[in-house]
């Protein structure tokens, strides 16, 4: 804004806040605030299925009760069974290195599309927009037909004569790292190439002209520069990959341990919402640092620009 | 500049062919008369034809239009009143926290957006199916049209707004005549976006529904466990021609706006 002057509010400006805000602390923020309390609740067999529900009609005793019947026993019992800080450690481990595989075939995409002459930079654009808007679903599906044993890629590769025998790649974490790095890239690629696109050339072609090789200039101006778009992709692929479920659950095995996964066998399966909740409120906690990171590097790019 | 490199040209071959080979691999097999999704055995459109009888997933596809059209049209009004709030209301009470609730639940995972919004709506004792869905798409859908309508108001000349407010025109007509046609590319944008990331839910939904209102992506999602069947590539094949049919007319619509409103300025000018 050129003008910073306080503004002098009406009532309908203060409607314009008060809408949208209203709506987000009612089915964003409080709900946070009911996973956090049942997360310290027993598990019942009633309808819902935990223990204590409060009831106000009891009063500020039965209140107080209620209260007092919360425990932190759900937490201690994450902290028992190790499937619970496997499924975290390994969702990490999954989303790090995905996330790493992405960048590996995200950045000399969005270089290539960078530095194409400027008449095919809408259409690349589009080329990685639209496959964003197809359904999610459908796209980790799709892997499936070309993953599975008797499936394209090993008839293809038998075809070939490169391998004797089905290469085992369905229900095990390397589909899982295809899924995401997939269903993922346009995320990385998008801000990467916003960064790129930006990027002044004449520091470029200055560097060549004072005998600079590419791969010396590539590496000392482009890549530095490009950190701030680099950064930005990592964190859009990181963050949800951490509590990815539906790509672990169609491609991954048994074996594949994601705690978004863990959650939803948690509350579909076992119904136990008590624990599903202690589940989701530590899951939470793991990404609240970088979620702040995150809007704290977009914040200094909207400033800077 | 001279011309793309044999490198980068490489690189964007590999990028494109990774993200629309499987895709293209999917709607191929849709056509295959033989059940074996992966054994070509000639071209056929029956599993279409099986898909127009199959009642089940028409209904669920039914619901899931209706869910993303009114979820969306919602979203877009609120989301359009936030971006407003992020790039013009400056400071007030509560800002970081606005926008932070703006911002999380791009990257917040579904599970747990999913999840909170059931507790709540057991908690004030809502009986779940259609509203609450569309009430939970509604929430993270308004956040993505907050962004997209933020970025068109961002380098926005304001000086026409303050011309019309100085001669007296009332804010909320200075709104709906000179603001929102401007932004309207944004807004359209945004409503689109919210309607496909509505179409494809499957986790949300999965938490926030009750009997009654199964939408297609849950559907699909329980058949697709079961294994690949040609019939869901069918189903698959008819949504991405949806979707992308309404992309590109859209697309194509906005650019013909644009030149329109570039030959517009250019006339009044000359």
């Amino acid at each position: 804004m050129s003008t910073q002057h306080t503004p002098r509010r009406s009532l309908g400006s203060w409607l314009l806040i008060a809408a949208p805000f209203l709506w987000l602390l009612i089915f964003f923020l409080a709900p946070f605030f009911m996973v956090f309390k049942i997360s310290l609740s027993e598990i019942a067999i009633a309808i819902p299925p935990y223990l204590p529900t409060f009831d106000l009609d009891g009063g500020w005793a039965a209140l107080v009760d209620d209260l007092k019947s919360l425990s932190i026993e759900n937490y201690l019992w994450l902290t028992e069974d190790d499937l619970y800080w496997k499924s975290y450690l390994s969702s990490v481990q999954i989303a790090l290195i995905s996330t790493l595989l992405t960048l590996l075939i995200g950045y000399p995409l969005a270089y290539g599309m960078a530095r194409s002459p400027k008449a095919w930079r809408p259409t690349l654009l589009m080329l990685v927009i639209l496959p964003f808007w197809t359904s999610f679903l459908i796209r980790v599906y799709a892997w499936v037909g070309i993953l599975k044993n008797e499936g394209l890629l090993n008839q293809l590769l038998l075809w070939l004569g490169v391998i004797d025998e089905p290469l085992v790649i369905m229900n095990t974490n390397a589909a899982v790292f295809i899924g995401i790095v997939y269903s993922y890239l346009p995320f990385l690629v998008l801000p990467l190439y916003a960064t790129l696109e930006k990027l002044d050339e004449s520091l470029l072609e200055a560097a060549q002209d004072l005998g600079c090789p590419p791969w010396k200039t590539f590496w000392t101006i482009t890549v530095p520069l490009s950190i701030p778009g680099v950064v930005a992709g990592c964190f859009l692929v990181f963050i949800p990959a951490v509590g990815e479920f539906v790509i672990p659950d169609l491609l991954g095995g048994s074996n594949t341990l994601m705690i978004g996964k863990t959650l939803w066998v948690e509350f579909f399966s076992n119904r136990d919402w008590p624990v599903s909740s202690a589940v989701a409120v530590i899951l939470l906690l793991i990404l609240v640092i970088p979620i702040v990171l995150f809007q704290n590097h977009q914040q200094k790019l909207s400033e800077r620009a | 500049m001279k011309g793309p490199s044999w490198f980068n040209v490489t690189s964007m071959v590999f990028g494109f062919t990774f993200l629309y080979l499987p895709i293209l691999l999917l709607v191929i097999f849709s056509f295959n008369e033989s059940r074996l999704v992966t054994v070509w055995g000639g071209f056929s459109t029956k599993w279409y034809v099986e898909l127009l009888e199959n009642d089940q997933l028409l209904a669920a596809a039914w619901v899931t239009a209706k869910v993303a059209f009114i979820s969306a049209s919602i979203a877009t009004v609120f989301g359009t009143m936030a971006a407003i709030v992020l790039a013009r209301a400056g400071r007030f009470w509560g800002r970081s926290m606005f926008s932070g609730m703006i911002f999380a639940p791009l990257v917040m995972p579904e599970v747990i957006l999913g999840l909170s919004l059931l507790l709540l709506f057991v908690a004030i004792d809502q009986s779940r199916g259609f509203w609450t869905v569309i009430i939970a798409h509604t929430t993270f859908a308004m956040c993505y049209v907050a962004v997209v309508v933020q970025s068109r108001l961002v380098g926005f000349d304001r000086s026409i707004e303050e011309a019309a407010e100085d001669l007296g025109c009332p804010p909320l007509k200075t709104f709906f005549l000179i603001t929102l046609p401007i932004i309207l590319p944004g807004v359209v944008a945004g409503w689109m976006l919210a309607f496909t990331l509505s179409l494809d839910d499957l986790v949300i939904a999965s938490f926030t529904t009750g009997p009654g209102a199964t939408t297609l992506p849950m559907k699909i999602y329980s058949q697709v466990r079961l294994g690949v069947t040609p019939e869901i590539n069918a189903a698959c094949t008819v949504l991405i021609a949806v979707v992308t049919g309404g992309v590109i007319a859209a697309s194509i619509a906005t650019k013909r706006r644009q030149s329109q409103h570039e030959a517009d300025e250019f006339a009044a000018a000359g």
